[in-house]
C-alpha cells in the first residue's frame, strides 16, 4: 500500500480510530513514572481535588492521541514529524478505562518555502469519550514528503 | 507551592535535568509513538533526523516528571519552615510548544521555568490561573524544546475579591 504523502491530505479530509481502551492499571503506571499527583495516582485523594475522582495525567492523554494518530494514518505517511504544537486544551477529565475516539480533520496544507519536497498539514484532532464528551483538542502540523516533485517531469 | 497572591511575574525556577538514553527512548516510542526514527537506530539514520532521536512527546512527559519533582521539593522546604503550602490545581492546557532540535540519545536535558501571567479565576474565585513559559537545553546550550504552560494555584484570599 502506498504511503500518504501531502497532497492526500485535502483540507476536511476526517481520520479517525478507536474506541482505545484507557485501561487503568496503564493510566496509573504513566503518572507514577511522569506525572505523579494524587489526582492521577489515588482515588481516595484524587476525590478532594478539582477533578472530582482519578483522572488521567494530560501528558498521557497526549501520549494516547500521539499513539492513535500513528495507528490511524501517521504509520502511513511520508510524515517527518512536527516542528511543535499550536495549542493543547484539556477539557474534561479522562476516567480509567474510558474508551477513546480520536478525530483529526486536515485544517490547511501549505507547501514548505525552504524545502520544496516537503509540505506542511495542519490537522484539528479531538478526543471523544464514550460518552460523546469531547474531552481533549490538539492543533499542530505535520511536516509531509510530497509525492513526486524530483520525478514530476518524467 | 506558594500561594497564587505570593507569585511574581519573572520568577524563574530550574527544574533539573534528565539523560535520555536509547533503551528510554524506544521503550517510550514503542508504546506511544512508533515512528521509525523514534523507534530503530538503523532506520533513523536513514530519515531527515539522521539518527535516533526522542519522542517530543517524551521530552514533555520527563518535563513533567521534573516539575512534579520540584514542586514537591518547594513544598517540603515551605514545610519545614511552618509556611502553609498552597494546593496545586490540573492545567487546562499549553500553547505555543516547540520542538526546536531534536533530542537524542545520550543527550541531557536541562529543563526550566519562568513565571509569564497571572489572572485570577471568575468562576472559580478560590483558584488562580498562572502561565510559565519553560524550556529545556541539552548539553551544548542549544534551546531544544520551549512551550507555555497554564496551571490552577490555590488563592490566599478565596473569593475574598468581586469573585464571579
Amino acid at each position: 500500500m502506498s504511503k500518504l504523502h501531502f497532497e492526500d491530505f485535502t483540507p476536511g479530509r476526517v481520520f479517525e480510530r478507536g474506541p482505545r481502551r484507557v485501561p487503568r492499571d496503564e493510566m496509573i503506571a504513566f503518572a507514577a513514572e511522569f506525572d505523579p499527583q494524587p489526582m492521577h495516582l489515588d482515588e481516595a485523594a484524587a476525590k478532594e481535588t478539582m477533578m472530582g475522582g482519578l483522572s488521567a495525567s494530560g501528558w498521557y492523554a497526549c501520549c494516547i492521541l500521539m499513539r492513535m494518530s500513528v495507528d490511524a494514518f501517521v504509520g502511513n505517511s511520508t510524515s517527518m514529524g512536527a516542528p511543535g504544537v499550536d495549542e493543547v486544551k484539556w477539557l474534561a477529565p479522562i476516567r480509567p478505562d474510558d474508551e477513546l475516539r480520536l478525530r483529526a480533520t486536515v485544517a490547511e496544507t501549505r507547501v514548505s518555502r525552504s524545502r520544496p519536497d516537503t509540505g506542511f498539514v495542519r490537522f484539528d484532532f479531538e478526543i471523544f469519550n464514550a460518552g460523546g464528551i469531547r474531552v481533549m483538542t490538539l492543533t499542530t502540523s505535520l511536516m509531509m514528503e510530497r509525492r513526486n516533485t524530483a520525478a514530476a517531469v518524467s | 507551592m506558594k500561594f497564587f497572591e505570593d507569585i511574581a511575574i519573572g520568577e524563574r525556577a530550574e527544574l533539573g535535568s534528565h539523560t535520555f538514553t536509547a533503551d528510554d527512548i524506544k521503550r517510550f516510542a514503542n508504546a506511544f509513538d512508533p515512528q521509525a526514527f523514534h523507534t530503530d537506530e538503523a532506520l533513523a539514520e536513514k530519515t531527515h533526523f539522521g539518527k535516533l532521536c526522542a519522542s517530543g512527546w517524551h521530552t514533555m512527559a520527563v518535563w513533567m516528571k521534573l516539575n512534579v519533582r520540584e514542586r514537591q521539593r518547594t513544598a517540603r522546604n515551605l514545610e519545614m519552615s511552618g509556611i502553609p503550602v498552597a494546593k496545586i490545581g490540573p492545567s487546562p492546557g499549553f500553547d505555543e510548544l516547540k520542538w526546536l532540535k531534536p533530542v537524542y540519545a545520550g543527550d541531557t536535558i536541562s529543563y526550566s521555568c519562568e513565571v509569564v501571567g497571572k489572572h485570577e479565576s471568575r468562576s472559580r474565585p478560590q483558584w488562580g490561573l498562572l502561565s510559565f513559559r519553560s524550556s529545556g537545553r541539552n548539553q551544548h546550550g542549544e534551546k531544544v524544546v520551549s512551550f507555555i504552560g497554564h496551571v490552577f494555584i490555590e488563592r490566599r484570599d478565596q473569593g475574598a475579591g468581586e469573585g464571579a
